[in-house]
């Protein structure tokens, strides 16, 4: 071993990040080369001053305020985006609402009148499907389980699928009410977190995914498709609901 | 660990992400490392003023990336960022601290006795000075080891050099680091 690979291969021996064959080649240089015996002692030397020096900084508490501040801050500024969007929900929620009491004056244009479910409803039923006990009426991951028992529970047909291949497994379904209307609500789960999948018929035409702002920590996309509208609520990215909406789509 | 928190894009709209789950797991795995990052800070800028800015500035970045953040070493990401904060802060405010210097492939001086070095070093004042005249690149690798005790696996995560230099890294820092505290101190007030 020469003593310049030594100089380097020295610092590693020091930081002890050699594996146990160099090390003991190092060691076994050290007895025969001052040079590197002196070497090593001034770097251990160097360290021990480093380490003793009480040059580590430490965090001011004003710091730590700050932070923790800056964190609430951040959360703040996104809770008073919500009641914005609150507001909007209000009005469109309005506007629906007398479309729908229209529709209740002539029922032969009646359609559910789904779109008026407002998010507090939606994040209501998301949470309580997650008390212990409401998740699921029926647990299954197969499809061909889970489809057949909403048959003859809902007057129509919600489309079933298991996505376990794709990182959604099928974790069963149940009965839900929305806006007074019933409506089946198929279960998925994503690491350890559940997506409540809401799905009723509509005579809308198809519309591509709403995503939704963050309300108490859980969001949701909504989109129509062929003649179903669903509703993907869950405290999971928008990445990951979204992801979900293309393979229902498909 | 994932580098995409690291990519420094801001323009992505993620500041809607988070949710009370990653909230509480930001403050249980990455504040209790607000002491690393604001020694990195303050070293990297050698002001703790300005530390204490860039440090606050750094932890939200870290909130809002810490969607990408899907478990391994919460210190070295935290700190990959507080480096990528404080080199961004330099850039803009005191560019010519990041000049490249040439790097001169230093003759070896004989190396100074362990008696002599622990003489010098004993002197927190000339240690400190003599850590804040290293270029940016060999100080943090110094404070990284030496200071917060990171592995070069972490260093070299932390500063993006490939970990196969993390350690001729260290070495050329030391040498440095030496050569400052022999020398006779008149001298040193130039570097």
């Amino acid at each position: 071993m020469s003593c310049e690979y030594s100089r380097a291969v020295l610092h590693g021996y020091l930081d002890g990040e050699l594996d146990a064959a160099r090390s003991l080649e190092f060691e076994r240089h050290l007895e025969s080369c001052r040079e590197c015996a002196s070497a090593l002692g001034a770097e251990e030397a160097l360290r021990s001053s480093l380490q003793r020096s009480g040059l580590y900084e430490r965090t001011s508490p004003v710091l730590r305020q700050k932070v923790q501040a800056g964190i609430k801050a951040v959360n703040r500024a996104r809770a008073e985006s919500r009641p914005v969007a609150w507001r909007w929900l209000a009005v469109a929620a309005a506007i629906l609402l007398v479309a729908g009491v229209s529709w209740l004056a002539m029922p032969s244009l009646r359609g559910p009148a789904a779109t008026t479910v407002s998010a507090a409803e939606l994040i209501d039923a998301h949470i309580r499907s997650l008390q212990p006990g409401h998740l699921t009426d029926v647990i299954s991951s197969d499809q061909h389980t889970v489809k057949p028992w909403f048959d003859g529970k809902l007057d129509f047909i919600p489309p079933v699928k298991d996505y376990a291949d794709d990182g959604f497994p099928l974790v069963g379904g149940r009965l839900d009410v929305l806006n007074g209307h019933s409506v089946a609500a198929l279960v998925y789960s994503r690491r350890k977190h559940f997506i409540n999948v809401f799905v009723w018929p509509t005579p809308q035409s198809d519309s591509p995914l709403h995503i939704s702002n963050v309300h108490q920590g859980f969001q949701w996309v909504h989109w129509r498709h062929q003649g179903m509208e669903f509703c993907a609520v869950s405290d999971v990215s928008i990445p990951d609901l979204s992801e979900l909406a293309q393979l229902i789509n498909q | 660990m994932d580098g995409s928190a690291n990519s420094g894009s801001d323009r992505e709209n993620i500041s809607d992400v988070l949710n009370p789950q990653d909230r509480v797991r930001f403050e249980e795995l990455i504040l209790p490392h607000l002491d690393a990052a604001f020694n990195l800070s303050r070293w990297l800028l050698r002001s703790r003023a300005d530390a204490e800015d860039v440090a606050q500035e750094a932890l939200l970045r870290a909130y809002r990336f810490f969607h990408g953040f899907h478990g391994g070493d919460a210190r070295a990401w935290l700190l990959q960022i507080v480096r990528n904060t404080c080199y961004t802060w330099l850039e803009k405010n005191r560019p010519v601290e990041l000049v490249t210097e040439f790097d001169e492939e230093m003759h070896a001086p004989p190396s100074p006795t362990p008696e002599a070095l622990a003489i010098a070093g004993d002197n927190r004042e000339r240690l400190a000075q003599a850590l804040q005249s290293l270029p940016p690149r060999f100080r943090e690798v110094l404070v990284l080891r030496e200071l917060e005790g990171c592995s070069y696996k972490e260093i070299a995560a932390i500063t993006s050099i490939p970990i196969g230099t993390v350690m001729s890294a260290l070495a050329r820092a030391r040498q440095r680091l030496q050569r400052f505290l022999t020398q006779p101190q008149e001298a040193s007030r130039e570097l």
